[in-house]
């Protein structure tokens, strides 16, 4: 199933933007320490780094710098500069220091970093151990919760080949992969230049532009049957930009082709599995579904694997290939 | 408006953070400004502020001071306030911005970046920067990821409508959770079932309609000694192989097959003879062998033949 977007939950800091009153107030009191620490900062950087806009910080510092208490006498407890786009803070009272990590702030973190800490590879681990170790102390109580989340690293790639994936990346080469396309029960053979490694959805994929398609493509290392490290340097192309991994695998096309699948209860595990456009409920756990696919070879695969448990009730050509194709193979049984 | 009400609870906040002492409500009343004239509009507005300050995790204290009236006060202590000190080598720092970049736009994302805010506003040079190596990334499409996690970090019962596989309808199921589990990209939600009276885990995926909490913080006990890491464990993974078949394929076709394959020879009557092994687990292996049709016909051992065989009666039923 396509992940679903969730409103408002940014990525970074660009996306934490002065929403409500409180946002505003989280960045301003991390500010001050943040000017603080570094003694000198400039505007630019600093403005980078809340991922607001020049203006945005300025009028941030402003009010920062009208704080004024009445009583018991008037007095403004912040003074700060941005004279020539260096701001100074000279006087911030309390303030110096940020607010302590909230348990989501904390969780989120250590959560990240156990991950981490936790691949396969043989990349340095003691950075991430002693990072944790830091932010645990740090965080004190607001730590505990996140031992009751846990994310098992197994991405389920042959350890061989994607060490030797991780050992071309490094010397920058160009890989030949023989890779196994399931929906065509096909092994294809390409040369591809690599990008990155991603372990997405429990499953460790190489992003790599593909010299054979002339694009960027994902490759799951479970499915490479034969990999080999080229004396040739990996050239990417400048226009080759990352794919969007983080709105889901799948993309629907308008060329596709649209599949309506009935599926009985033991059949119901394909709307988990696949990325269905609709799901309807039929009763008794009888589902349809419908899919989009650029290629329908895939699902005549799926629809001879349910047997009883699934049907394809449209278009009405792959339901006659679906009865074909069993027809044809039960003849050889007889 | 909002400018106003960002102006007025940083001074609250600074205000309470200089004091030394705890301060009356009429004492902030006159050392913050911008709240309204009479004294019972003064009274909701700041009972607001103080929700809305707990909220962001400012820890608003009441007291009274030793030796004075009895009026309650409130007051922030630094010390409780106040990120400890945190010094980060640079191979440290780096770390961090790849942690944050796992959940991107997953439910902890903007707790993600906010943490990354604190830790450099405390003097720490947390860059985004790419390195070699695997980017994991988490992804909690689920929409009962966000309700279990609160479930969890504050310790609260809670009910929901699970579809059970091989069930007609959802059930209603009441859980105490003890921890959420992600294992080969999915979501698992493990904990003592009280409808069974005993652990059980739950599928994300599989849950129908909203999370209700049923109890308050803190009234769910986990069993000391609990590892998240164990709930869900080895039960997905496939059981060793412990049986051969013995399959003919066409040649040029039954990649998948193949790979497994621990002999792959021609037969002499235009297919091949491959042998694989295959463990006794639910079916699976024929329905997998289904799926290739007509290139596959499985010479042995019967069992996986008859199972294959009903497979393919039941696609053209």
């Amino acid at each position: 199933m396509s992940p679903k977007r969730k409103a408002g939950a940014g990525s970074g800091p660009a996306e934490r933007r002065s929403g409500t009153a409180t946002d505003r107030l989280q960045r301003l009191l991390a500010l001050v320490p943040y000017v603080v620490s570094r003694e000198v900062v400039g505007l630019a950087e600093t403005a980078g780094a809340f991922g607001v806009t020049e203006n945005e910080l300025v009028d941030d510092l402003n009010m920062l710098w009208c704080v004024e208490l009445r009583s018991p006498d008037p007095y403004c407890p912040i003074d700060l500069s941005y004279e020539g786009g260096e701001i100074m803070v000279s006087q911030a009272e309390s303030m110096d220091r940020p607010l302590r990590l909230g348990t989501d702030e904390a969780s989120a973190l250590l959560i990240g970093l156990r991950m981490l800490a936790e691949l396969p590879g043989p990349q340095d681990r003691s950075a991430l151990q002693r990072t944790i170790a830091k932010l645990e102390a740090a965080a004190g109580e607001a730590a505990e919760a996140s031992a009751s989340v846990a994310v098992h690293m197994d991405g389920r790639a042959p350890a061989d080949i994607q060490v030797r994936v991780a050992e071309a990346m490094r010397q920058d080469r160009r890989l030949h992969l023989s890779y196994y396309v399931p929906g065509r029960d096909e092994a294809t053979e390409r040369d591809v230049d690599p990008m990155r490694l991603l372990l997405l959805e429990g499953r460790t994929y190489l992003e790599a532009w593909c010299r054979r398609a002339e694009a960027v493509r994902l490759f799951r290392l479970d499915r490479v049957l034969a990999l080999t490290v080229l004396d040739v340097a990996a050239e990417v192309p400048e226009s080759a930009e990352h794919l969007d991994v983080d709105s889901g695998l799948f993309r629907p096309s308008p060329d596709d082709v649209r599949v309506e699948l009935e599926l009985a209860q033991h059949g119901r595990w394909v709307a988990e599995y696949y990325p269905c456009e609709e799901v309807t409920e039929l009763g008794d756990g009888r589902l349809r579904v419908v899919l989009l696919t650029p290629d329908t070879r895939w699902v005549k695969r799926l629809a001879l694997r349910l047997g009883e448990e699934g049907r394809v009730t449209a278009p009405a050509g792959l339901a006659r290939e679906v009865e074909d194709e069993a027809t044809a193979a039960l003849a050889q049984y007889a | 408006m909002s400018k106003q009400k960002t102006e007025r609870l940083l001074s609250l906040v600074v205000c309470l953070l200089s004091a030394s002492r705890y301060l009356t409500a009429g004492q902030i009343r006159a050392a913050v400004p911008g709240y309204p004239e009479t004294f019972d509009a003064f009274k909701r507005m700041f009972e607001r502020d103080k929700d809305e300050l707990r909220e962001l995790g400012i820890p608003l204290e009441t007291g009274t001071n030793p030796g004075s009236d009895d009026e309650v006060g409130y007051r922030i202590s630094r010390q409780a306030y106040e990120l400890p000190e945190i010094r980060l080598e640079p191979d440290e720092a780096a770390v961090l911005g790849l942690a944050a970049r796992v959940w991107r736009q997953a439910e902890l994302a903007g707790a993600a970046a906010g943490a990354l805010l604190k830790l450099r506003a405390a003097g720490i040079e947390a860059e985004e920067t790419t390195q070699p190596g695997i980017e994991p990334r988490l992804q909690t499409g689920e929409p009962a990821f966000g309700p279990l996690w609160q479930a969890v970090r504050d310790r609260r019962p809670v009910s929901f409508g699970y579809q059970a596989a091989g069930r007609a309808t959802p059930q209603s199921r009441h859980l105490e959770p003890w921890g959420v589990v992600n294992r080969h990209g999915r979501w698992y939600v493990a904990g003592f079932d009280r409808d069974r009276g005993s652990e059980r885990v739950f599928r994300l995926s599989r849950i129908d309609g909203p999370v209700t909490f049923t109890g308050p913080a803190g009234s769910v006990t986990v069993p000391p000694g609990t590892d998240a890491r164990n709930l869900v464990q080895e039960w997905d993974d496939d059981p060793p192989p412990v049986r051969t078949a013995v399959l003919r394929i066409k040649p040029g076709t039954g990649f998948g097959l193949r790979r497994r394959a621990s002999s792959d020879k021609p037969g002499g009557d235009g297919w091949d003879v491959v042998e694989v092994p295959f463990s006794e687990s639910g079916g699976w292996y024929a329905d997998y062998i289904a799926s290739f049709g007509s290139d596959v016909v499985v010479a042995e051992p019967v069992d996986l033949r008859e199972a294959v065989i009903r497979k393919l009666k039941g696609a053209l039923a």
